[in-house]
């Protein structure tokens, strides 16, 4: 097709608005459908361009990149997936064990707390009544008692009267006082108390024993009353007296 | 002016109904544009020089579409899809542009 200028035919058709024949105006239908098809084609390829992300459209050599690019991003966050896995997976580990650690102290404390008498204790035991009757009972009687509930399995030990209650611990002391015994620093008067935690059957069968608690009791006129029971409580607490010499060895 | 209404017509039915391109069809439209849009600029210019012909016009359009397709086709069959594709509208370009000049030269007179 030349550019220049086309030599113009003898126009013998006058520009005017009537179209002369059945044929031309069919003409002019093909070229407005064409041109709308032409404009919808436009409309629809622009859209769908604005649309469309350039990987349809793109070279088979940038796909390549672009699959290279994303091969290996996504192998660095398979490491950093990696890697963050193991992190948490020693946290994990660690948080466990020293939660692990911590119930473990907390149970031993609680274990000892009950052994020191430095916390409330509840379980199956007996609670000894010791009535006199004239004559004050000694406080060897009494520690007896205790030594006995001691040696028969006893884990915790409160002995009550009139004054006070005292959890019988470790460096526990029985005295006579003035119509009572002293125990721990504390004066106490009959009727006397004694909770101990235990086996109860066991407890009551080695005061019963002949020659044993409760016969020392009743020779020196006072009464012995043992009672069994499920559950017993036993409040009372000592305070705890940090060691003075002994130091653990390390 | 027939043309121009139905060209605008057009464009305002593809803006409302927005359809999707099928997926074969992708890789032809828009060099089919291109063609159609060298055959309308030649219509112009043969409208400006008094030589225009309906049939004529018809026929190089949709001749033109046709060709330019099956250039992209053949190209993208060879394995030079995309560097045929870019020199049918280099082509289709260079005529739009000499077509453009005449029809400014007409215009214009310049």
């Amino acid at each position: 097709m030349s550019t220049g200028p086309a030599p113009v035919p003898a126009a013998p058709e006058p520009a005017g608005p009537t179209r002369p024949s059945g044929k031309g105006r069919r003409a002019g239908a093909w070229i407005g459908l064409l041109t709308a098809l032409l404009g919808f084609a436009i409309a629809v390829q622009v859209k769908s361009t604005e649309s469309r992300s350039a990987l349809p459209t793109a070279r088979q050599e940038d796909l390549v990149r672009i699959l290279d690019d994303l091969s290996a991003r996504e192998e660095r966050l398979r490491r950093e997936i990696a890697d963050l896995q193991a992190t948490r997976g020693q946290l994990t580990t660690g948080a466990a064990g020293a939660d692990a650690a911590l119930k473990e102290t907390r149970r031993l404390t609680e274990q000892l707390g009950v052994l020191a008498g430095t916390v409330p204790a509840t379980g199956p035991g007996v609670v000894i009544t010791l009535t006199e009757r004239g004559k004050q009972l000694s406080a060897d009687t009494v520690l007896d008692a205790v030594e006995e509930l001691r040696g028969a399995g006893a884990e915790a030990i409160q002995i009550g009267g009139q004054g006070g209650a005292v959890r019988v611990g470790t460096s526990t002391y029985f005295l006579d006082g003035d119509r009572g015994i002293v125990v721990d620093g504390t004066l106490l008067r009959g009727p006397y108390r004694i909770v101990a935690i235990g086996d109860a059957a066991t407890l009551a069968a080695a005061l019963a024993i002949p020659g044993g608690v409760v016969n020392t009791v009743e020779q020196a006129s006072a009464t012995a009353a043992i009672d069994q029971r499920r559950k017993v409580t036993i409040s009372t607490l000592r305070p705890l007296q940090p060691p003075q010499y002994a130091r653990p060895v390390s | 002016m027939i043309a121009a209404l139905a060209l605008v017509v057009g464009i305002v039915l593809g803006l409302v109904l927005e359809p999707s391109v099928p997926p074969p069809l992708q890789p032809y439209l828009p060099i089919a544009v291109v063609a159609a849009l060298d055959a309308v600029f030649g219509g112009i210019r043969a409208r400006l020089d008094g030589i225009f012909d309906d049939k004529v016009f018809v026929v190089s359009f949709v001749s033109n579409v046709l060709i330019a397709a099956l250039i992209v086709f053949l190209g993208d069959k060879l394995g030079v899809g995309g560097q045929l594709s870019t020199g049918v509208v280099v082509v289709l370009g260079i005529r739009i542009f000499g077509n453009a000049a005449a029809i400014r030269r007409h215009l214009f007179r310049a």
